[in-house]
């Protein structure tokens, strides 16, 4: 399950124990400049800097666990996720060039450090803005073409990885959903609906497991980079297609089930021509599980809410987004939409 | 009972002075932070706008539906746990309708204009 709850004040980062990196991070090193902190990506901090030398300016980020340890029980880890980005880059997915993993003796906790990549991840701009005029109707069939490539990357070239077959995927849930403080029999309607389809362990891959816009770097030309693999983990390829399809990630172009871009069976086409193969049965249960994960995921903010770990009205109002999920679901279920 | 103004009344002109006066004043998170609060008090004014009469409705409708009687929290506690424990079969209309009406009328409260739930009502358009 994603939780964005950040658990830890946000540290500041030591910028002379930085500064000492930066002939690790770029040849010759430089001058640590401009360094502020992004917002967005609330489980892991990322930082933006430049180091200059010589008039040359490079543009680095720094993904961190927040306040430099902190991290969720179902994230790879940042190490292991540096490891996938590293393996992944090497079968043709593009992601930001890896630089360099931290070392306890650094200093200044966990993470790595990769090279910025030029483009937007917004997804109202990317669903809206002009520049992308010509890129949109040609994402859902690179996205398919990705993700087929991603769960091609040979399970022998990755890092140690969590399970997350459908079995398991479920007992996470059921879990997420026993810990909710309120009654929720639309979601006991799903864990049901779920039971009953659970299909047979799929042969197994590397799932990217928050693949999305927010989580990709688009172009006006094509998509540059896939970030945020910190969910990644070896399971059913057809969980990233179905996450790609949960209405929550159609921000608010619910007709159109790809992202807010385009219709199924264009990432159907896109995934196949890449050499992925498509089950629609195990897609629909994974389009019931995501509806179902982002809405556990947003009724245990109440908790988060309640005892004060954030008190926010931001996250209050997440809280009663749940219903958005419950309709998703109802919708999925009974009219099979 | 209260004099007038109403508190809806109030709370709406507490919600217009954050827009229209203090909103154009900030920028960045702060204008972020202030329109979702705007948003919150807009949720609660809706919620304290549910007539007396749909919330009895939904009590005797699930009391209906289970056979039982009690606060609209317990019985949709028993609904919740007769569809996880097999008891209650989600099959059958009458649970089907059920769900449906509380996940809108929740709705009709947190976010009338999401369009999961405009979808839901052009393709259920036929039968409702």
């Amino acid at each position: 399950m994603t939780t964005n709850v950040e658990n830890v004040a946000p540290a500041a980062l030591d910028q002379e124990r930085l500064a000492a990196l930066a002939d690790r991070l770029v040849e010759g090193g430089g001058e640590v400049r401009n360094l502020r902190r992004l917002s967005g990506g609330a489980s892991q901090e990322t930082w933006a800097f430049d180091i200059e030398a010589q008039g040359r300016r490079s543009s680095m980020i720094l993904r961190r666990a927040p306040g430099g340890t902190f991290q969720h029980e179902t994230a790879a880890g940042l190490e292991t996720e540096a490891a996938v980005i590293r393996s992944v880059a090497a079968h043709d997915v593009r992601t930001p060039p890896l630089c360099y993993v931290l070392d306890p003796e650094d200093g200044l906790g966990r993470g790595f450090f990769t090279r910025h990549v030029d483009g937007e991840t917004i997804a109202r701009k990317i669903l809206r803005d002009d520049q992308f005029l010509d890129v949109r109707p040609r994402l859902t069939g690179e996205f398919g073409s990705i993700l087929a490539r991603i769960h091609g990357v040979p399970i022998a070239d990755l890092p140690s990885l969590r399970a997350g077959e459908p079995a398991d995927a479920l007992d996470l849930m059921r879990r997420g959903v026993e810990e909710l403080t309120g009654p929720r029999p639309v979601f006991a309607l799903a864990i049901r609906w779920l039971e009953d389809r659970l299909p047979n362990p799929a042969p197994t891959c590397l799932v990217h497991g928050d693949f999305r816009l927010g989580n990709l770097i688009i172009g006006p030309d094509h998509v540059r980079a896939v970030l945020d693999w910190e969910l990644c983990h070896l399971g059913d390829p057809m969980e990233d297609l179905a996450w790609l399809c949960a209405t929550p990630w159609r921000f608010g172009q619910v007709d159109r089930p790809v992202a807010g871009l385009g219709q199924r069976e264009e990432l159907f086409a896109g995934y196949e021509a890449a050499g992925g193969t498509v089950d629609r049965a195990r897609m629909r249960w994974w389009e019931v599980h995501s509806a179902l994960r982002w809405g556990v995921n947003c009724a245990s903010m109440v908790a988060v809410f309640r005892d004060g770990i954030d008190r926010s009205v931001e996250r209050a109002m997440i809280a009663r987004r749940a219903s958005e999920n419950e309709i998703d679901l109802l919708r999925l279920i009974y009219l099979g939409d | 009972m209260q004099d007038e103004p109403t508190a809806i009344e109030i709370l709406a002109s507490a919600t217009a002075f954050l827009r229209e006066e203090i909103l154009p004043k900030l920028a960045g998170n702060d204008a972020f932070q202030l329109r979702v609060t705007a948003n919150a008090l807009d949720l609660v004014r809706r919620e304290l706008m549910v007539p007396q009469s749909d919330k009895d409705g939904e009590n005797a409708a699930l009391a209906v539906l289970l056979g039982q009687e009690g606060s609209t929290e317990d019985l949709i506690r028993a609904l919740a746990a007769g569809i996880a424990d097999r008891t209650i079969d989600p099959a059958r209309p009458e649970v089907e309708a059920c769900l449906w009406a509380m996940t809108e009328a929740k709705l009709d409260v947190d976010q009338p204009g999401y369009a999961g739930l405009t979808r839901a009502r052009a393709l259920r358009g036929s039968d409702n």
